[in-house]
């Protein structure tokens, strides 16, 4: 179900601990999933707590609980924008209103052609360069301007 | 590092750089590499200790002359932390940073992390030497995922120089230092969630004691300090632990780094002595942008206090400073406001941010931080009653000592103190159906 490439990404992630203590990698296992299938099935949590030897429930309590998996298929380009209150103060809710109009979707909801995503986060302790937004969990974006967004956006066309 | 390329925009002249000293030398690409590291000295102070044996009492008492308080928010002094760690132990002992820095206006340990990492390695392997610890991770919040591989390469570098693994400088000492990566939820910045989650469970709090220095990681003895805190230790061991509680004031050794985020002209984080009076600092930060007036600050993230301008201004910034002044130095994450911020609606998304992260192990917080949220929500669509006002404030009373962890008292704090120091925004909001600031 997974490429030998992530299988190793997981394995190197499984060496940081006790060989008897296989489920403290299952973060970063899902995490490796996540990026090679675009989002997280049941079918691929179970996978990984198999892979792993561990409850699949013990997966899926972890897949549930922390708010950067995604359960549902996201764009190509998953964009989370933080709105919190440092983002808040220095013009957040002008770049969610951009992003909106822009790409035609609301929160939650993907583009028809299936390229973005959009999704309100919460604080990504990155506030001295707000208002911000990550793209696929990985590339910070700071100091956004509507049109740093159109270029950010052109450059993942 | 070749990943590094971010620039340093923040102005040095006025910091005094003790976790984020690579600044100094070289700001334009990689300032937090090896060599720029052990130019000024790096990695000396593991190495004299470990090759030369020093005992571990003589470094907790270096460190705790220091007064060394712990940087993640809560302050306690770290030597005495230290000091509860069991000497022997047959097993493995582990050592924890906390860099899940979550706390809305909190980002001063990301910088540690990308400019500076070789600091806050050699910080962990003298506390590992000190407390016996085998194995060290350093949790790295789930957001800033560029800033984890800088690290991870980081770690390589300090493993093939022969400063992490086994038998360091030809001795018997061993310790090898893993990245580990959050994957977002602000209360692993909890430290027995964040050990929770290191196991790969759910990050809900564990019930205290016992604490981690008995049952940590994996059931072991584990010391956990923030990131601030472990990348003092090497200057404190070069300087000595008097030299850098004499950078502060009394009962405030050192410098802090300050988050300072919202309505200034240069946000971004400032490393200065402990005890900066606040006017200072706003002033290091370009003072307020636009050249508006301050309403209010959010001096150490919004589980502290918020501050009307009358409050802070003639305020310093240290432990006792700020609690003197009716709030407290926290992470030391300054959130500044304007007089064109509307406190209804910046403590309605506060509200909000406590109710998502709440990790809904204890009823009154996961209850009651719904509860605020909507009654917030309902005086800003223009449906607040006048009895709203006590009823938040009786809420967040019967949340805050009634939880697990500290997260119950952040989500009391922000709504009592809006509503203390700002009510009659919240009773205009009420009676008109729309902001006394914005009038919208």
């Amino acid at each position: 179900m997974l490429s030998q490439v992530s299988l190793d990404k997981i394995e190197y992630e499984l060496s940081k601990y006790p060989k008897e203590n296989r489920q403290a990698a299952v973060m970063s296992a899902l995490r490796i999933a996540q990026a090679e299938q675009g989002w997280l099935s049941k079918e691929t949590i179970a996978y990984v707590a198999e892979y792993l030897g561990i409850p699949a429930i013990a997966a899926l309590e972890v897949a549930t609980f922390y708010n950067m998996y995604d359960l549902q298929p996201v764009g190509k380009y998953k964009i989370t924008i933080c709105t919190n209150i440092s983002c808040m103060l220095r013009g957040s809710d002008e770049i969610v209103d951009h992003l909106q109009k822009k790409l035609k979707v609301g929160f939650n909801e993907v583009t028809e052609d299936g390229q973005f995503s959009l999704k309100e986060g919460e604080c990504m302790g990155c506030c001295g360069g707000a208002p911000l937004m990550h793209v696929n969990n990985t590339h910070m974006h700071e100091f956004l301007t509507p049109a740093k967004v159109d270029e950010i956006l052109g450059e993942l066309k | 590092m070749s990943l590094h390329k971010t620039p340093v925009v923040a102005d040095l002249s006025k910091q005094t750089l003790v976790t984020l000293r690579t600044l100094s030398e070289s700001q334009d690409a990689n300032p937090g590499n090896l060599k720029n590291y052990e130019k000024l000295g790096g990695y000396a102070q593991l190495k004299r200790i470990v090759t030369e044996k020093v005992k571990a009492t003589d470094i907790i008492t270096e460190v705790k002359t220091s007064n060394l308080r712990g940087r993640g928010g809560a302050g306690f002094p770290t030597g005495l932390k230290w000091s509860f760690m069991p000497r022997y132990f047959d097993g493995t002992k582990y050592l924890v940073c906390n860099s899940d820095e979550g706390e809305p206006g909190t980002f001063k340990d990301r910088d540690i992390i990308r400019y500076n990492p070789h600091q806050l390695i050699e910080g962990m392997a003298i506390a590992a030497y000190t407390l016996g610890a085998r194995v060290g991770y350093n949790y790295i919040h789930g957001e800033i995922w560029q800033d984890y591989e800088i690290f991870e390469e980081a770690l390589d570098e300090a493993r093939k120089a022969g400063y992490l693994g086994e038998n360091l400088f030809g001795t018997n000492f061993c310790f090898d230092l893993y990245a580990v990566h959050g994957y977002g939820a602000y209360i692993c910045g909890e430290e027995t969630a964040l050990i929770e989650s290191i196991e790969g469970k759910k990050g809900q709090p564990r019930f205290k004691p016992p604490f981690p220095a008995s049952y940590g990681v994996f059931g072991k003895p584990t010391n956990v300090n923030n990131t601030e805190s472990y990348a003092s230790i090497p200057w404190i061991l070069q300087h000595g632990g008097q030299a850098f509680q004499d950078l502060g004031v009394p009962n405030s050794g050192g410098t802090k780094l300050f988050s300072v985020s919202g309505h200034v002209e240069k946000p971004g984080n400032y490393e200065v002595k402990m005890g900066m009076p606040f006017v200072d600092l706003l002033e290091m930060a370009g003072g307020i942008w636009h050249g508006r007036t301050l309403k209010a600050v959010i001096p150490g993230g919004p589980s502290t206090a918020v501050m009307p301008a009358s409050a802070i201004l003639g305020a310093t910034m240290d432990y006792e400073g700020l609690s003197k002044a009716g709030s407290s130095l926290g992470a030391g994450s300054m959130i500044v406001m304007d007089d064109t911020t509307c406190m209804v609606t910046a403590l309605k998304r506060l509200s909000y941010f406590f109710y998502e992260e709440s990790c809904g192990q204890c009823t009154p917080c996961r209850e009651g931080t719904g509860w605020v949220y909507r009654v917030l929500k309902r005086i800003v669509d223009g449906e607040g009653k006048m009895e709203d006002l006590d009823l938040l404030t009786d809420i967040s009373n019967n949340i805050s000592g009634r939880t697990i962890c500290a997260l119950g008292e952040a989500a009391a704090t922000p709504v009592l103190s809006f509503i203390k120091h700002f009510r009659p925004e919240f009773e205009y909001y009420i009676q008109h159906g729309k902001s006394m600031v914005t009038g919208k």
